[in-house]
């Protein structure tokens, strides 16, 4: 492999049950069929998906409601516990298998070297102290607590965002929502995390404003050669972020390649339907 | 000749499977070629003779149904692109194999000088350096100099096909496959094209080409490769 190929996740049969589950879940759900167990009725969200990425990739996880594209993100992100599966975060020469992590280990490196960037603004900040805040917020837990030095970052990181430093005092339940999601980004990057998780991150924006964030997002990955997962239904998102691309129904990876070759020559009946219907 | 080719295509075939129409659509079959450094081979053939899809095979937009397409990489590595892994298709496509198509993908808000330069950028490429290359380019295929620095959205097809060319060929990657480049270009910027494959050729860069004009072909082929369509499959093209 060439220089700057540096692994830094790989996920390894990923599984995640909501409910009791049964020795029949797995063979009883899937893509042909449903994801809820008919023995248990538990929900099977996601199973058997397994994945790396690089640094400075972009990998896009897309399917409908359901399909489990967000549980594998959260599962990462240590906002829930996986069923099954290992994954590894390759980081400055060390590795960490996220699974086994105590919840101080799970906080530093959610802090420090993961950003996570949700759909519902709401999520990612908190809507009752001002912007700069929710970034000074997320700088001191990294350790960081020189007041200057912290603010200076985040009226910089407001201007690479495009939010007006003039409005960093103001909180954000008084913006917008396609601004929102921009302090949500600079929260998000304020640590320069290597990996970067965006889950549903212009739905529900107006077309001009996604364009926008859609844009930013591209140009600091190429600035900072951030690796990210971004999950979507939208196969325009898809298309102008992903270099790879898994396609996910009921729980299960059905088709998995380089973005262009899913959408120019999908193999699998549903992503054609996927893509035909998006035409 | 002595010079070893740094492309072998051996007996590819490509064919669609339409799930939900139930039907295999035969595009490619049986295609062998070679592509050597500082040559082009060009591929003629009427419409429908798969000529695209062999480029999209290499490149790998397309998945080959059968067949070898055997890369002799920089590192000296022969690698079958048909089979290879995603991130070392990706990693070759940043480096060392570029494909101009016929449409031109850009960011939304890019100015057409960072567009052309931005495979310069991505091989880590200074970006002053980069963007002094991506202007000779763009100088040397006639794109008018007061609209280097706005973003491609509103040019012409013309004019955007220029910036898509400039893009593969400042990038000069050793194998570059090129979609019909001149296909909405008037004569004299053609003939500025036909300059710069002549320059790229001097610079060893290996090129697989299709050209809508025969006159092209005649002036720049080193090797031409005619398709025609494949059969029909089996029977009347339904799966079973």
């Amino acid at each position: 492999m060439k220089e700057g190929m540096k692994k830094i996740l790989e996920l390894d049969s990923f599984s995640k049950v909501y409910g009791r589950g049964c020795l029949r879940c797995f063979e009883e759900t899937g893509p042909e069929q449903t994801n809820i167990c008919p023995c248990c009725r538990s929900v099977v969200a996601a199973h058997d998906v397994s994945f790396s990425l690089y640094q400075g990739e972009i990998l896009g996880i897309m399917g409908e409601s359901g399909s489990g594209k967000s549980t594998v993100v959260k599962c990462l992100y240590s906002d829930g516990q996986p069923t099954a599966g290992v994954a590894t975060f390759y980081d400055n020469g060390q590795h960490h298998s996220l699974f086994d992590l105590n919840k101080a280990q799970q906080r530093q490196l959610r802090n420090q070297r993961f950003g996570m960037v949700y759909q519902n603004p709401n999520l990612g900040l908190n809507f009752d102290i001002s912007a700069g805040g929710n970034i000074a917020e997320r700088l001191l837990m990294s350790g960081d607590n020189n007041y200057g030095r912290i603010r200076q970052r985040a009226r910089d990181l407001l201007r690479r965002t495009e939010v007006l430093p003039e409005r960093m005092d103001e909180k954000p339940k008084n913006f917008s929502g396609g601004m929102q999601q921009r302090v949500q980004i600079a929260k998000a990057l304020a640590t320069d995390p290597p990996l970067l998780f965006l889950d549903e991150v212009t739905t529900g924006l107006d077309l001009s404003v996604q364009a926008a964030i859609l844009d930013l997002i591209l140009e600091i990955q190429h600035e900072l050669q951030t690796a990210m997962i971004v999950v979507t239904h939208d196969l325009g998102v898809i298309r102008l972020l992903a270099d790879r691309t898994l396609v996910m129904k009921y729980g299960r990876v059905i088709e998995a390649g380089l973005t262009d070759q899913i959408l120019e020559d999908p193999q699998h009946a549903y992503t054609q339907r996927l893509v035909a219907s998006a035409l | 000749m002595t010079v070893a080719p740094i492309l072998r295509v051996e007996n590819f075939s490509k064919s669609f499977v339409l799930h939900e129409q139930g039907k295999v659509i035969p595009s490619s079959s049986g295609v062998n070629l070679k592509v050597y450094p500082g040559r082009l081979t060009a591929l003629i053939g009427p419409t429908g003779a798969g000529k695209s899809t062999v480029l999209n095979g290499i490149y790998r937009t397309y998945l080959a149904t059968g067949g070898r397409i055997l890369y002799q990489s920089g590192a000296g590595e022969e690698i079958d692109l048909a089979q290879a892994d995603d991130h070392q298709i990706l990693a070759l496509r940043k480096t060392e194999i570029g494909f101009v198509t016929q449409f031109l993908h850009f960011l939304p808000r890019q100015k057409t000088e960072d567009v052309v330069a931005q495979p310069l950028y991505q091989q880590g490429v200074d970006r002053h350096e980069a963007r002094e290359r991506a202007r000779q380019t763009l100088s040397a295929l006639n794109l008018p100099k007061r609209l280097w620095s706005i973003s491609p959205a509103t040019f012409s097809g013309g004019e955007k096909q220029r910036v898509n060319l400039a893009r593969g060929l400042t990038a000069k990657p050793r194998l570059l496959l090129l979609d019909e480049p001149t296909a909405s270009l008037d004569p004299a910027t053609t003939q500025r094209v036909v300059e710069q494959i002549d320059k790229l050729k001097k610079e060893n860069v290996a090129m697989l080409a299709i050209f809508h004009q025969m006159h092209l072909v005649e002036q720049l082929a080193d090797e031409v490769v005619e398709l025609i369509p494949p059969p029909a499959e089996n029977g009347n093209g339904e799966t079973s």
